[in-house]
């Protein structure tokens, strides 16, 4: 038994390292990168004139504030958009799995759903149903562009959401539910208490893609007139003639997004890992 | 009668799996299905417990037909449990919650109430320490002997088991066994799928050859494995016997 | 008759023949994207009445009026002015512009100019508020009390946005939308009772687009605070804008600016003044 002193195993000291010596590497080769581009860029001809309209200090003061309180307007339709897409995307991928041949209607129905709305541009949908449906003659409140935007995300996103459910539940192998009906459950039963929870914990990482696509295309909802961050951007870019503003919009964009695709990288690749 | 079958039709894709299966099955029976891989003992089984539907024929449970097509299902099969061979436990319950769903869900009752018997059929298949675990935490025996615990726990008059021992490592086989004799002696009626033929012949009452989706041949345990009437029951013991 | 014709084929020789057609010392030679060439840029698509029919080749509508004869007056035969499209970000991004100058109804602003560089104003526009019969049905009248309490939109990408605010000062936020056509969708589905435009535009969309659509009332194009004024767009440190300034300022004391705003834009009068 030859364990170094400092208590670890050959193994460990080993891994040690190696990860220490790849820590240096790429510490480095980056640190060398960042500093190519730093001393480097501002060398190039045009660079004065990128610098005063993309990151201009003057303008990023003057639009900060605003931009983060419009972005709150994206972060509330989020907020409430996200669990209606949830609900409705489930409830499509049922009616897609159905089986009694009755309720076939129902299934087709889905179907259509999913194929219609997911071959169609979301910002169509928003300006169709943003404008169309007010069109028809409903009168305030009910022909807000937040009521009407909300559903074209909604209706969107929940057929892309109900595709991932469907193939969850049909990842969940079909003795599954043989067993449960075995036992005397209710199909709806089985579903609900057996194949759902799998199924829902299957997809997970798949959603969360689709919460970082949602946290985007919220944006959308500005073609049809409410002022959130990119819209405002928009108008601090056109009073101001200069794009710094959409800088900072995305930089606070960034600023949730990272948060969230890191969590659904680190957990998609948990599921791998489990599955292997 | 407790159980008769009668004339048992059923066609998978466009292959005929079981060709008129007619088999009667007393109270307290333990009748052993063996035949080759692909002669339709799982089919038949999943047939009895309406998993599928049948083409044609009937199933007399205490004198109903339950095969009658537009029945509801849901009643019998509480009343015939089935046990497969991969055990089908949910992976995302402990062995205590795979075993409580169905009870709580079909009868309303509480777990408390559910408990005594629930809590009984762990203790008596030695699986007492195991509630709380999940399946993966488990061997295959443990969880295979859960999963029988399960189809008990909604007090089934019939149980059918589709090869239940042949997932299982060889040292965990007779455990398993066990709890099928403990049944027996308890008086359950039972209809297995098996390829323990040492074991059909000692604990079953009647044996039945299954052959290209018929029953070729019948009869208590010594007659079939002893004396074979038909060539075809005789090639198909020669080759699992001499395997094993 | 002979000394004309001759004439005549000489100024076509001459204007086939670009890199020679104009004289040394005319203020705008060498400093065009392409020499001998006029590159003029307008939106994508151009409205009614600033471009008639989308063609400002056509000359018809005042800006494409105004740009020929600016063209003119630089001296560039209306054959040698070249038609490009340009939104507004492509003619605010730093680097090379493919354009001489940009005509779209830019509004002139200090913070523009600090990226860009305007020509001396061309036209001044009052503001004009646009809305449906309905919502004067409603009550609404053209003082600001009234309007303050309508719900109001605007094109985002305008200079209506700050106007708005200051002159208004709706009580609810407006709504903001991508073009024209978007905001007069929002008028349409009820979404915002009012929406601030230039005047002419005004005019042309309550006369066409909107169902129903009337002209409230109208800021003054003279008002002291924030004119509204309309500047050729170039390249910050455009060299061309001594000679495009000097153009317009021929064209506005001959008037020729004004009879041209004449026969374009007529018929500006008769909206009521906003209290
Ligand atoms: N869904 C299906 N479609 C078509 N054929 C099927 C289907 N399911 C099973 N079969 C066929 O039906 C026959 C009977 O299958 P079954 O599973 O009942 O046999 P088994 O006797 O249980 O065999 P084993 O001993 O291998 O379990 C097989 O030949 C199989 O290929
Ligand atoms: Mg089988």
């Amino acid at each position: 038994m030859t364990t170094p002193s400092s208590g670890l195993t050959r193994r460990q000291e080993y891994e040690r390292r190696q990860r220490r010596r790849s820590l240096v590497i790429a510490g480095s080769s980056t640190a060398l990168i960042i500093l190519a581009i730093v001393l480097l860029v501002p060398l190039a001809p045009g660079w004065e004139r990128v610098q005063n309209s993309f990151f201009n200090a003057e303008v990023f003061a003057k639009s900060f504030p605003k931009l983060l309180s419009a972005f709150l307007v994206d972060v509330a339709i989020f907020a409430w958009s996200a669990p209606l897409i949830a609900i409705l995307g489930l409830a499509i991928a049922l009616a897609r799995d159905v089986r009694n041949p009755v309720l076939y209607p129902l299934r087709l129905f889905g179907m259509v759903y999913t194929d219609v709305f997911r071959g169609v541009p979301v910002v169509l949908v928003v300006y169709l149903i943003g404008f169309g449906i007010p069109g028809l003659g409903l009168p305030r409140p009910w022909n807000s562009p937040y009521i009407w935007g909300t559903v074209a995300l909604v209706l969107t996103y929940s057929a892309y959401v109900a595709e991932i459910f469907r193939s969850g539940i049909e990842s969940v192998h079909a003795s599954q539910r043989s067993a449960a009906l075995s036992l005397g459950l209710s199909s709806s039963d089985s579903m609900r208490f057996v194949v759902l929870p799998q199924a829902i914990r299957r997809v997970i990482p798949a959603q969360m893609n689709m919460l970082i696509a949602l946290q985007k295309d919220v944006a959308l909802l500005s073609f049809i007139g409410p002022v959130e961050i990119f819209r405002q951007a928009g108008v601090f870019k056109s009073l101001l003639a200069n794009f710094t503003p959409y800088v900072v919009a995305a930089l606070i964009f960034l600023v949730i997004t990272v948060p969230t695709t890191r969590l659904a990288d680190h957990l998609i690749s948990k599921q791998n890992r489990a599955r292997s | 009668m407790k159980l008769r079958l009668d004339q048992i039709k059923k066609t998978l894709g466009n292959r005929l799996v079981l060709d008129g299966i007619s088999l009667d099955v007393s109270q307290g029976e333990m009748i052993c299905l063996i035949g080759a891989s692909g002669s339709g003992k799982s089919t038949l089984l999943r047939c009895i417990n309406l998993l599928e539907p049948l083409d044609d024929g009937a199933i007399w449970l205490d004198g109903h037909d339950i095969a009658t097509p537009g029945l509801d299902p849901q009643p019998v099969r509480q009343k015939i449990g089935i046990v497969f061979q991969s055990y089908n436990l949910f992976p995302h319950m402990t062995a205590l919650e795979n075993v409580l769903l169905a009870p709580r869900r079909i009868t309303k009752k509480s777990r408390a109430d559910l408990m005594p018997h629930v809590g009984e059929l762990f203790e008596r298949f030695g699986l007492s320490q195991h509630m709380d675990q999940y399946p993966d935490q488990l061997s295959g025996g443990q969880q295979q002997r859960v999963a029988i615990v399960r189809a008990l726990a909604m007090k089934p008059e019939i149980m059918l088991f589709d090869e239940i021992t042949s997932a299982l490592d060889p040292e965990l086989v007779g455990e398993v066994l066990e709890v099928l004799k403990a049944l027996k002696r308890e008086g359950m009626t039972m209809i297995l799928a098996t390829h323990e033929m040492t074991f059909a012949r000692d604990v079953g009452n009647r044996v039945c050859f299954l052959d290209r989706g018929r029953i070729l041949e019948q009869g208590p345990p010594e007659q079939v494995f002893n004396t074979p009437k038909e060539p075809r029951t005789r090639d198909f013991l020669a080759r699992v016997l001499n395997r094993g | 008759m002979r000394s004309t014709q001759f004439l005549t084929a000489l100024g076509l020789t001459i204007c086939t023949f670009p890199g020679i057609a104009l004289a040394d010392g005319h203020c705008a030679a060498g400093k065009t994207l392409e020499d001998g060439k006029l590159t003029i840029a307008t939106g994508n698509p151009a409205y009614f009445p600033w471009v008639m029919d989308d063609a400002p080749e056509s000359g018809q509508g005042f800006e494409s009026a105004v740009a020929y004869a600016i063209a003119a007056e630089m001296g560039f035969e209306a054959d040698n002015v070249v038609w490009v499209r340009s939104g507004f970000d492509e003619s605010i991004q730093p680097g090379a512009k493919n354009f001489d100058f940009n005509m779209q109804q830019f509004s002139i602003t200090e913070d523009r100019e600090k990226v860009v560089d305007f020509s001396m104003p061309y036209y001044s526009s009052a503001m004009a508020v646009l809305t449906t019969q309905g919502v004067v049905d409603a009550g609404a009248e053209a003082n600001l009390a009234s309007l303050k309490s309508l719900k109001w939109g605007a094109d985002a990408n305008t200079t209506a946005v700050p106007l708005l605010m200051n002159l208004v000062a709706p009580d609810s936020d407006p709504l903001l939308y991508n073009d024209n056509t978007d905001v007069t969708a929002a008028i349409q589905a009820g979404q915002i009772d009012a929406a601030l435009f230039d005047l002419p535009t005004a005019l042309y969309l309550s006369a066409v687009v909107v169902e129903n659509g009337t002209l409230l009332g109208q800021f003054p194009a003279d008002r002291s605070e924030n004119p509204d004024q309309f500047g050729a767009l170039m390249e910050e440190g455009s060299p061309l804008k001594a000679c495009v300034d000097e153009a317009i300022t021929v064209l506005s004391e001959s008037g020729a600016l004004q009879q041209i705003e004449a026969s374009w834009l007529s018929e500006t009068t008769g909206v009521p003044v906003i209290k």
